[in-house]
């Protein structure tokens, strides 16, 4: 949002008037040189605003739609006419999304499997790379150019490149096998059941890369001498990292967990571009956006399947939040 | 801000790690792993700049014919590239800038001064941060088409197919990552700084204009980096909150473009490396800023 569209709102409430100045602390031991002086008048309207602003566009924008999804899912609205004629129907929307709505489960089966594909392959993948890259090894810089390169790339360019690999007539694995064209020809993103596959493949590629950095910083900054001491222990370079640094890496850990939880969540781009999640390619994310922008604009019912979406994203931001802020610095 | 790049560890280590014995094994699988990952991309560069009539022609895993880039000149005009660009262009350089400029006043504030709700707000932009976009989607786009907006960022009085509708969700998208990123780095920075800056009799807007903001460069050309990279990918916002093909930044444009391109791969090809390319060229010129803005992120904090 530009400067010129600042809301003409006042900023919200918990940034009003409530600046103290810094206490150095939670423990006065902890107390660090002298206090400030009190802020003037002045200078506590500044930060009101500098916190209020974008706290206001945050709010707006995103917190506000988060709770406008859990309330409209309780009702039955096609967008058309104003908010009066939204008719509250209860959980009827969910009941239909468990028992009747055909694409409910398997969009809710895909993801699961898009998160185990990316948690328990891709991601140990992306570890292990980073720990074989961390050791010294002889251009490592190129090495982790390579693999990371795909990680710049949007997930609906990363689509475009894998059709490349996957069209049945003119994508190379058809092509090297010699069958394109042919009766046996194989639909890689067009057959139920092994287009999932292949998308995960194609969006693998992308996540290792990432994966990988977050670790290779991780490791980074864990204390060599840690390593000296397994050693001399007489650990072996397995029990020295399982053992040793996997333990010191847990703030990296809780990262990389919530990104591939998050990520699996947030996948759309690819299977959109493919074939608007279709036919094998079902996930919530799609379904919600399908709802919305089709004919019928069911609102409340796009809002429901967004609550669920919601409902199993916040398990692993609030576990984020809670690691984060206990190891927050005061 | 914490990886001591590249220490030499091998000097420090007297146990393990030694480096006489050469790790072909680690090579061999290094170098198979590398190939596999770049052979999708090689391929895309190769399949560019063959003409579609030759692949007919020969097959496409095959050597030989002619070699060109009618391909990149078709793909540029018939996807109406220069459009989409200018269009990304428009959403990107703003979106960027102010998620920056406001991001490092909420940070400043919530890391230099206490106030009562500063642990639930940085955990509120935090956990915005994290959610799925289509949680928010539908009241966003039904807030979108009620929300007015004036004539001259609007050609159609509301939020809805604009470019300042597309640059706000961003922002307010973005917040998130940026202040907490940037919240730890000034918590990094003595606070004598500040008090010596205070002493001086210096505001709390010249406080953080120039002293705490000429400090945070670094993590602000990091964060710079990966912005620009995250918002020119966006292919989500871009699809749901406008309408007017024309209007479409690059990477949503693709959406569109999906139905033309993938009955030739050639011009396929063609068209996804020239998307791809401002991403690249960052990566490659800008490699170090765009990594240290990922651990920035998960490293500290």
């Amino acid at each position: 949002m530009a400067d010129y569209s600042v809301p003409p709102y006042a900023p919200p409430v918990d940034s009003g008037g409530a600046f103290a100045p810094q206490p150095g602390g939670v423990a006065p031991a902890r107390r660090r040189g002298r206090h400030f002086s009190v802020l003037t008048r002045r200078d506590r309207m500044v930060l009101a605003l500098m916190v209020g602003v974008p706290a206001f566009i945050h709010i707006f924008l995103i917190w506000i739609p988060t709770i406008g999804s859990i309330v409209l899912s309780f009702t039955s609205w096609n967008g058309i006419g104003g908010l009066e004629n939204i008719k509250w129907i209860g959980t009827r929307n969910y009941e239909t999304l468990v028992n009747i709505y055909p694409p409910f489960w398997p969009a809710v089966q895909h993801n699961f499997m898009w998160l185990g594909a990316f948690l328990f392959i891709a991601t140990p993948l992306g570890m292990l790379l980073a720990v074989i890259l961390d050791q010294n090894i002889r251009g490592t810089r190129i090495y982790q150019s390579v693999l990371y390169m795909p990680v710049v790339l949007s997930l609906a360019i990363v689509g475009f490149i894998w059709e490349l690999i996957y069209s049945p007539g003119q994508g190379f694995i058809n092509n090297a096998l010699g069958i394109a064209g042919t009766p046996d020809q194989i639909d890689w993103l067009g057959t139920k059941g092994l287009n999932l596959a292949a998308v995960l493949v194609a969006a693998g590629w992308r996540h290792v890369g990432y994966i990988m950095v977050l670790y290779l910083a991780g490791l980074k900054s864990v204390d060599n001498t840690l390593r000296e001491a397994a050693a001399i222990d007489g650990a072996n370079a397995r029990q020295t990292f399982f053992q040793v640094v996997f333990p010191v890496l847990a703030p990296i850990n809780v990262v990389v967990l919530v990104v591939t939880v998050i990520e699996s969540l947030r996948a759309f781009d690819i299977v959109y571009i493919i074939n608007k999640g279709l036919n094998g390619l079902e996930l919530l994310s799609v379904l919600i956006t399908t709802n919305l922008l089709g004919e019928a604009s069911l609102i409340g019912f796009g809002s429901a399947i967004a609550v669920i979406l919601l409902l199993i994203s916040i398990g692993p931001i609030i576990f984020y939040l809670y690691r984060t802020m206990r190891e927050m610095p005061e | 801000m914490t990886v001591d790049v590249l220490a030499p560890r091998a000097a420090t280590g007297i146990v393990g790690r030694t480096h006489r014995r050469p790790r072909y094994g680690t090579h061999a699988f290094l170098i198979a792993i590398s190939l596999v990952w770049i052979f999708p991309l090689a391929w895309a560069v190769y399949t560019s700049i063959r003409p579609y009539g030759e692949t007919a022609r020969l097959g496409y895993v095959s050597v030989g014919g002619a070699y060109n880039l009618d391909n990149f000149f078709k793909a540029w005009s018939d996807a109406e590239l220069p459009q989409h660009f200018l269009n990304t262009l428009i959403v990107v350089v703003p979106a960027m800038v102010l998620v920056l400029f406001f991001a490092s006043m909420i940070a400043f504030a919530v890391s230099r001064y206490s106030f009562r709700f500063n642990i639930a707000l940085l955990m509120l932009f935090t956990a915005g941060n994290l959610l799925p976009q289509q949680v928010v989607i539908t009241p966003l786009y039904r807030m979108y088409l009620a929300l007015p907006l004036p004539q001259p960022a609007s050609d159609n009085g509301i939020w809805y197919d604009q470019f300042f509708g597309i640059i706000a969700i961003h922002i307010a998208f973005q917040l998130g990552f940026c202040t907490f990123v940037l919240s730890n780095y000034f918590k990094q920075v003595p606070r004598e700084l500040n008090e010596a800056a205070v002493m001086d009799g210096a505001s709390v807007w010249r406080t953080y204009w120039s002293v705490l903001l000429p400090l945070a460069r670094p993590a602000l050309a990091a964060l710079a980096t990966l912005e620009f990279t995250w918002i020119y990918n966006d292919f989500f916002w871009g699809i749901l909150l406008l309408r007017t093909g024309d209007k479409f930044p690059v990477t949503s444009a693709l959406n569109n473009l999906s139905g033309q391109f993938f009955t030739d791969n050639n011009l396929l090809a063609a068209g996804s490396l020239l998307v791809a390319l401002p991403t690249l060229i960052v990566y490659f010129a800008l490699q170090k800023h765009f990594v240290a803005g990922l651990t920035l992120g998960s490293t500290k904090g």
